[in-house]
């Protein structure tokens, strides 16, 4: 079969549902040899899941997959992998512990006489290292690497495994500019050589740089295919919310009031050298820009109380508190929704009622003894306030959609009724639908003089929802941004630590 | 009834027809009195164990506890002719004190509650022994035994802690009614009160619950104090049970029958789950399981045998059951 004939990876109507969501209802893709595929879409739309399919992570439920017309279906990533397929992980897989060469061949290791023959498997490391532009001894111990390089080195990790397909999941989200640019040149080298590759990315910037065509998905959709010339940002952002943006971040300018949080001078346990000040006022939604890794997380972690302050002062509407656990920060008036819904954010095991309560219950019990009456009530108006869809209160949190839980968490953090609410990655891994009620939602609360301080990696939505934006970089805010100031690039300088370019 | 206690609850009933039907001295009173007695003893440690459990963690110390429990209140009475209520109330604060030291060795050291009770478990055995020069002891004279001040009060209290009392014509050993009362105040403090709807959550997700605004460290420490002060009531009822501690021997395993039975009654060791009634249950069960197998004539070398594919298979049924539940509950539509 000669190139071109038939596409070298086609998916049709795929679909695939998780307990709670629909996530795929039925998507198509189609990658060339030797193409460069963009998948965008915002959070929620599908993409992670349907790269879990092709690289053989899950099952879908229903839809043709096809490797060079040929029908297949994948059990496992080693079935993935015999197909050429390779996914490189967000996360990064390496074994710190292991030099390159270990990690790359790990479980191929070449054997001789039932050892482990390492000459060869160090020739062979080699070999791949500089296919990657990686001029590194292979016994360099892989966890003492930026980033980076160790990203590349997954690649490496890919390609000695024959992979003619390489899906990269966000590749550049905690990376620096420089990084970047030499990923780039990997990955238009590859290219060159006839490997294709599916990147998902929400830089639409680095979409426009590097993509041959682009996917657009929308809450598990197709929402349409654009190539060529019709790359450009104004298009994809309408694929991907499916209207103009001015009507999806629905704003109105607000009046900020008196200060509520401000931020003094304060350094994060992981950050200890980069004390950072901020401040929010009441009615005021303040967005933190800045790459994965940048510090932002540590940031309302320590503000929050979960990795106490190393130095600083935290002051809550004008009164110094001393902030070591959540609970002090709670007592002053603080929420957070944290980015971590499933481990940080709610008890999955447990019902609607019980995460609804969770907070309060202190607060509404008396002597020690728990309050039905009040803790139904409180699960009533969370659920009939944030719209939770949910068969009834009693119903275990982790059954329901990933909208649905950070509704719950919400509601939570609401019937409270905190001063200050944080809000870290609010809409990751929710559908459009659920995206756009915590848009309205934010929007009501700041209307009522609440503060609102949250972090994002979704550049529309600090572009779309921040009144004010500090972006961060390695630790510390890079920089302040106003409303008409804002902009995809003014952020990425500051991201990057293009200083100078600001 | 919730689903899995019915399933041990039925266990319970089947062995207990069972063995009755195949030997009806099973059913005498004396028998009757001993298989209620021992299971409370039982329950009371398994009680214990529970909340533990419930956080997600373990105790291997439990049966070095009851051991030194009872040695330390045996030389409090024989060798110091200690006031009883004051030897007493010294051997509860010995097991709060060693309760309080595993929770915090356990949430401020960060040692794993494994390594911590299971070094328990050797230390407080050790103690024991040196106490008392391994030479057994007991809380009540028997014959021509010296030492013991103020001999009234302390068959008051072997009345309290091992008496019976008469229900026309049956004898209801007095653990029975410790166990009642600990088991009530326990269901109510797991399901009533807002720290025992703590100890679940945390024992389900501990960040989550910690970035909600509990002192999660706070709770594992009261949870390993309950634990601790459980095993010391034990200890105390063992004691004057056996009228004769041997310290080397006596407690000797009982962790391990109250994790079973704590496991077997419904708690899942991931944490996060369990109910006092299941664990009451379970605790008669294995009990019922001692017994049977004398009064059915099974060879006693099988005993551990039979006890191990018993929990083994509860432990499947219940986890097939959770799946099942699971399942359903993951198709409601809103």
């Amino acid at each position: 079969m000669g190139m071109g004939s038939s596409p070298y990876l086609q998916v049709k109507e795929l679909r695939k549902s998780f307990p709670g969501v629909l996530a795929l209802k039925g998507v198509s893709l189609t990658l060339e040899q030797g193409e460069v595929l963009a998948l965008i879409g915002e959070n929620g739309a599908g993409k992670s899941t349907l790269m879990k399919i092709l690289a053989g992570v899950q099952p879908a439920d229903e839809g043709e997959f096809e490797v060079k017309g040929e029908m297949v279906s994948f059990r496992s990533v080693n079935d993935a992998m015999s197909r050429g397929i390779a996914l490189i992980h967000q996360e990064l897989n390496l074994c710190g512990n292991l030099d390159l060469a270990s990690n790359i061949f790990l479980g191929r290791e070449p054997v001789r006489g039932g050892l482990i023959d390492e000459s060869t498997m160090r020739q062979e490391a080699k070999k791949f290292l500089d296919l990657v532009g990686l001029d590194l001894p292979v016994e360099t111990i892989a966890g003492t690497l930026p980033i980076g390089k160790q990203q590349l080195v997954e690649i490496a990790k890919a390609l000695s495994s024959d992979a003619r397909v390489l899906i990269m999941d966000e590749p550049t989200s905690s990376l620096s500019q420089k990084e970047t640019e030499t990923l780039f040149g990997v990955v238009k080298d590859l290219r060159r050589k006839g490997i294709s590759v599916i990147y998902i990315s929400h830089r639409l910037g680095e979409v426009i740089e590097l993509a041959d065509r682009v996917t657009v998905f929308r809450d598990g959709e197709n929402a349409g295919d654009l190539s060529g010339e019709e790359i450009n940002h104004d298009n994809m952002v309408k694929l991907m919310v499916g209207r103009e943006l001015s009507e999806f971040y629905d704003r109105r300018a607000h009046q900020p009031g008196a200060i509520i949080l401000n931020v003094d001078q304060v350094s994060t346990p992981a950050f200890p050298g980069s004390p950072i000040s901020i401040e929010v006022k009441s009615g005021e939604i303040v967005g933190i820009a800045g790459l994965v890794g940048a510090g932002r997380t540590e940031l309302l972690q320590t503000i929050f109380g979960v990795t106490p302050a190393v130095s600083g002062t935290i002051k809550v509407r004008g009164e110094v508190i001393s902030i070591d656990n959540p609970r002090t920060a709670i007592e002053a008036g603080l929420a957070l929704a944290p980015e971590d819904r499933k481990q940080h954010g709610l008890v999955l095991p447990m019902s609607v009622r019980e995460n609804s309560s969770l907070p309060s219950l202190r607060r509404d019990a008396s002597r020690g003894f728990l309050n039905d009456e009040a803790e139904d009530k409180l699960t009533q108006v969370a659920v009939e306030s944030m719209k939770i869809k949910t068969p009834n209160n009693e119903q275990i949190a982790r059954f329901l959609s990933g909208g649905n839980q950070q509704k719950i968490v919400l509601g939570k953090w609401l019937a409270m009724q905190p001063k200050l609410l944080m809000l870290d990655e609010p809409t990751r891994g929710i559908d459009i639908g659920a995206k756009r009620e915590i848009y309205k939602l934010m929007e009501k609360l700041a209307g009522e003089g609440m503060a609102i301080l949250f972090v994002s990696s979704e550049m529309e939505e600090v572009l779309g929802m921040s009144d004010r934006a500090y972006v961060m970089h390695e630790g510390k805010i890079s920089g302040e941004l106003n409303r008409d100031q804002l902009s995809e690039e003014a952020i990425m300088n500051l991201a990057t630590g293009n200083l100078q370019v600001a | 009834m919730k689903k899995n206690i019915l399933g041990i609850f039925l266990l319970l009933v089947a062995i207990f027809v069972i063995t009755a039907i195949i030997n009806p001295k099973f059913l005498n009173a004396y028998n009757m009195q001993n298989l209620i007695k021992w299971s409370s003893l039982y329950a009371v440690m398994s009680l214990g164990v529970a909340f533990v459990i419930i956080t997600g963690g373990i105790d291997l110390s439990i049966g070095s506890v009851v051991g030194l429990v009872a040695v330390v209140l045996s030389i409090c009475l024989k060798l110091e002719g200690m006031d009883p209520w004051s030897a007493i109330g010294l051997t509860l604060v010995l097991s709060l004190a060693i309760g309080f030291l595993h929770g915090i060795l356990i949430t401020k050291a960060k040692v794993q509650p494994f390594v911590v009770t299971l070094c328990g478990l050797l230390v407080y055995r050790s103690m024991g022994r040196w106490f008392t020069d391994n030479q057994s002891i007991g809380p009540i004279p028997l014959e021509d035994d010296a030492g013991y001040a103020n001999i009234e009060q302390i068959q008051g209290l072997d009345f309290l802690f091992s008496g019976k009392i008469a229900l026309g014509s049956f004898n209801l050993p007095t653990p029975a009614v410790f166990l009642l009362v600990l088991s009530l105040a326990a269901a109510i403090f797991l399901k009533r009160t807002i720290w025992g709807r703590y100890l679940f959550a945390l024992g389900n997700n501990e960040e989550g619950t910690r970035y909600s605004g509990i002192d999660t460290d706070r709770m594992k420490i009261l949870a390993y104090v309950l634990c601790s002060f459980f095993a010391g009531i034990a200890g105390i009822l063992f004691a004057f049970e056996l009228d004769s501690v041997q310290p080397a021997q006596t407690g000797e395993f009982y962790e391990l029958y109250a994790i079973a039975a704590a496991v077997l009654g419904g708690c899942s060791l991931r944490g996060g789950e369990g109910t006092v009634l299941g664990v009451v249950i379970a605790a008669a069960v294995i009990r019922l399981i001692y017994n049977s197998i004398n009064m059915v004539g099974i060879s006693t070398h099988l005993e551990f045998g039979i006890l191990g594919l018993v929990i083994l298979l509860g432990v499947i049924g219940d986890e097939m059951l959770k799946k099942t539940v699971a399942r359903k509950q993951a198709t409601l539509k809103p």
